[in-house]
C-alpha cells in the first residue's frame, strides 16, 4: 500500500518530525511505502503530486491546520494529533489501511487529480504521466463546462449566427462584418452575443490552463508559469490541445531539470522567483516558437493542399477523411484544416462537405457523454462529470467538449472518436446532407437538407464512438480491476 | 557553526519538582553558556509552547521547546530525573528531558539540524543510550554521532 502524509506541530520544531519519523518507521515495519510531509520550520517539502495521486491512503498528524489539504480531496484519510503519531504511530498505520480498504473506489475522488487506473502497480513512468495528464484536465474541465455551457446558450438565445455576429464572416449567405470594439457588443449581437463572447474567452484559456496544470502536476507551482505560457503559445501557433500537452509535459521537465542544478547559496534565494520562472518559461517558449511553430505551419499547409487535390474524388471516402480529421486534435491545426476546408466549400456552393464536418465534430463528445453513461466505472469522476456538460456541448458542435477525456487518455480515446467521426462524415456525404452555416450543430437543423437522415447520421456516428471508447478502455484494465483486492490487503 | 550540545548543557542528576522548575534549571545552563540572552524571556516563549500542549510523550520523555528571539542558536539541554517530571504524558513522568532551543527566524540550515534531532528522539535505541551514559561526555558523543553524523 502507499501512504502520504502530513505532520505539523505549532512550533514546528519537534514533534512534526518526531511524528514523522515514527509514521515512517511503523509503515515500513508494515511493510507500506510512505511519503511524509513535514509542515514544519525547516520549510516544508511538498509531496510531489504524482505520490499524491498514487497514494491509497493519507495520514494527517497534525496539531495545526494543515496547509494546501485540498491536494488530498477524495483520498481515504486518518486524522489524528501529532502526539498520537509518536506515541502510537503503529495504530494510525493500521487505520490508514483499514481506510484505504474501505474506501469505494479509486475514482471516487471529487476533482482531484486520480488515475483511474493502477495498471502500473510499481508506480512507473504510466502511473506518473497519467497523474500529470489528470491533474491538467481536472483543472481544465471548468472551463470546458462553463465556457461550452455560455456558448451553447447564446446559440440557443441569438441562434447560431450570434457566433458569426460576434466573429465576422458568412453564415446563411449573409455577411456579417464582425465585433471589432467590444463596448459596441451589446448593441451588435445582443446579450446572445456577450453570453458566447464570454463563453469564447473562458474558451481561449483550455489550452492554458491544460498546459500550466500538467507542469504543476510535474513540478509544484514553479510550473504553472512556463506551463501557462506554452499553453498560450499552443494557441498562438495553433498547435491545439496535443500541442498544449506537449507543452505542458516540456515546461514541468524544464523545472525539474533546472532544479536539480546545484546552485551557490547566495543565487539559490533567487531561484524560485527569479531564476526558475524566467529560465524555464525562456527555454520552453523558444521549444514552442522555433521549434514547433514552423512545422506545424508547414503541416497545415500541406494537408490543406492535400485535401484541395481531392475535392473531386470519391465523396464518401472525402467525409471519411474529413471524419478522421476533425476528431484528430478538436481544434488543433489537423481539425482546423478539415473545418476550414469545410468553410471554404460553402463559399464556393458546395454545402455537403460542410455538413459532414460538422456532424463529425458533434460525435465526438456526445459518444464520450453517452459512454460515460453507459460504463461510468471506466471514467473518473471528474471525466463523468464533464460527460454532463458534454451532451450540450455536443449537440451544439463544440468539439472542444471531448479534450478532457482526449488529453486524460489520448492513446485509447482519441482512435475512437476518430473512427465514430469517420462513420458520421461518411454517412452524412453518402445521404448528400447539406449545410450553409458554419456551426450551429443541433440549433441550425432547419438549415440542414434531409434533416432525419442528417439526424441518423449523428446517431451512428455516436454509438461507434461510444462502443469504440467503452473497448479500448477496457483493453489492459480487465486484469488489474482483478488484481486491485488483493493489492489492497498487501 | 558551534555545537548543538557541550557537557556544561547537561545535568544527569536533575532534580526538579515540576515541569517550570525543570526547563528553568535546564534553561540556566543556557543561558551561562550564552546561548539565551533573556532567561526569563526565553521561559516565557517555551511556556507558551507547553500552554498550547503539553511536550510530554510516552516513553517518559519531555521536550519543552520554542523558537524564541532569546536565543542565540539552536541549541538541546538535557536533563535526567530519577524521579521523574510530569510533562503531561498520559503514562506517567519523563525521566528523560530535552530542551530544545531555536533562534527566532533561524534559517533553513539550524531548523534541519534540530528536526533530525526530533526524528532520533523516536528511536527506542537512542533514548536507551541516553538512560544508560556515564557521564555528559558521553551524552554528548552520541547527540554528534546519531543527529549530526560526527
Amino acid at each position: 500500500m502507499r501512504i502520504v502524509a502530513v505532520t505539523s506541530c505549532p512550533t514546528g520544531i519537534a514533534h512534526t518530525y518526531m511524528a514523522a519519523e515514527a509514521l515512517e518507521q511503523a509503515a515500513q515495519a508494515a511493510g507500506h511505502e510512505i511519503k511524509v510531509e513535514t509542515q514544519g520550520a525547516a520549510g516544508a517539502e511538498a509531496l510531489p503530486p504524482a505520490d499524491v495521486a498514487a497514494a491509497d491512503a493519507v495520514v494527517f498528524a497534525a496539531d495545526v491546520e494543515v496547509r494546501n489539504r485540498e491536494r488530498f480531496a477524495g483520498k481515504p484519510l486518518v486524522q489524528a494529533s501529532v502526539k498520537r503519531a509518536i506515541n502510537d504511530a503503529p495504530s494510525l498505520i493500521a487505520e490508514a489501511e483499514a481506510a484505504a480498504r474501505s474506501a469505494p473506489a479509486p475514482q471516487a475522488a471529487a476533482t482531484t487529480p486520480v488515475p483511474t487506473t493502477k495498471v502500473e502497480q510499481g508506480g512507473g513512468w504510466g502511473t506518473k504521466l497519467r497523474g500529470w495528464l489528470m491533474t491538467g484536465v481536472s483543472y481544465m474541465i471548468p472551463f470546458v463546462a462553463a465556457g461550452g455551457i455560455l456558448i451553447a446558450l447564446g446559440f440557443m438565445f441569438g441562434g447560431a449566427e450570434v457566433a458569426t455576429k460576434v466573429n465576422g464572416g458568412t453564415f446563411g449567405g449573409v455577411e456579417y462584418p464582425g465585433v471589432t470594439d467590444l463596448s459596441e457588443l451589446l448593441a451588435q449581437a445582443g446579450w446572445a452575443g456577450v453570453l458566447f463572447k464570454i463563453g469564447a474567452t473562458a474558451f481561449s484559456m483550455l489550452v492554458p490552463i491544460l498546459a500550466g496544470f500538467i507542469a504543476f502536476g510535474m513540478a509544484d507551482r514553479p510550473g504553472i508559469v512556463p506551463g501557462i505560457v506554452a499553453g498560450l503559445l499552443a494557441n498562438e501557433i495553433g498547435a491545439g490541445f496535443l500541442g498544449g500537452l506537449v507543452g505542458g509535459l516540456l515546461a514541468g521537465a524544464i523545472v525539474l531539470a533546472i532544479r536539480r542544478v546545484r546552485v551557490p547559496r547566495g543565487v539559490a534565494g533567487i531561484m524560485p522567483v527569479v531564476v526558475i520562472p524566467l529560465l524555464s518559461t525562456l527555454v520552453v517558449g523558444a521549444l514552442m516558437l522555433v521549434v514547433l511553430g514552423q512545422p506545424i505551419a508547414a503541416a497545415t499547409e500541406g494537408l490543406t493542399n492535400w485535401l484541395d487535390g481531392l475535392s473531386g474524388a470519391n465523396a464518401i471516402l472525402l467525409g471519411v477523411l474529413l471524419g478522421l480529421m476533425m476528431a484528430f486534435d478538436m481544434g488543433g491545426p489537423v481539425n482546423k484544416v478539415a473545418y476550414t476546408f469545410g468553410v471554404a466549400a460553402v463559399a464556393s456552393g458546395n454545402l455537403e462537405v460542410m455538413a459532414a464536418v460538422m456532424v463529425a465534430g458533434m460525435t465526438p463528445p456526445l459518444g464520450l457523454a453517452l459512454a460515460t453513461v453507459v460504463r461510468p466505472r471506466l471514467f473518473t469522476s471528474a471525466e463523468r462529470e464533464a460527460g454532463e456538460a458534454a451532451w450540450l456541448l455536443g449537440a451544439s458542435f463544440i468539439t472542444e467538449g471531448a479534450i478532457p477525456f482526449a488529453a486524460a487518455d489520448p492513446v485509447r480515446v482519441i482512435p475512437s472518436l476518430m473512427v465514430g467521426s469517420a462513420v458520421a462524415a461518411g454517412m452524412s456525404m453518402a445521404f448528400g446532407n447539406t449545410l450553409r452555416a458554419p456551426h450551429g450543430g443541433i440549433f441550425v437543423v432547419g438549415l440542414i437538407g434531409r434533416p432525419v437522415l442528417y439526424l441518423l447520421a449523428l446517431l451512428a456516428g455516436m454509438l461507434v464512438t461510444t462502443a469504440c471508447v467503452i473497448v479500448a478502455k477496457s483493453i489492459g484494465r480487465a486484469a488489474p480491476a482483478k488484481v486491485e483486492p488483493a493489492a489492497a490487503t498487501g | 557553526m558551534a555545537d548543538l550540545i557541550t557537557p556544561d548543557l547537561i545535568d544527569l542528576d536533575l532534580d526538579a519538582a515540576d515541569r517550570h522548575q525543570a526547563t528553568r534549571s535546564l534553561a540556566e545552563r543556557l543561558q551561562a553558556a550564552g546561548r539565551v540572552t533573556d532567561l526569563d524571556g526565553f521561559l516565557a516563549d517555551v511556556r507558551a509552547r507547553e500552554a498550547q500542549m503539553p511536550t510530554g510523550i510516552e516513553g517518559g520523555i519531555g521536550i519543552p521547546h520554542a523558537r524564541s528571539a532569546h536565543v542565540t542558536q539552536p541549541t538541546l539541554g538535557f536533563g535526567r530525573s530519577a524521579t521523574g517530571v510530569d510533562f503531561g504524558a498520559e503514562d506517567g513522568p519523563a525521566h528523560l528531558i530535552f530542551l530544545i532551543a531555536a533562534p527566532e527566524g533561524g534559517g533553513a540550515e539550524h531548523m534541519t539540524i534540530l528536526a533530525s534531532l526530533a526524528r532520533r528522539l523516536v528511536h527506542a535505541s537512542f533514548r536507551e543510550a541516553l538512560r544508560q551514559a556515564p557521564d555528559p561526555q558521553t551524552v554528548v558523543d552520541l547527540v554528534n554521532k546519531e543527529v549530526l553524523g560526527q
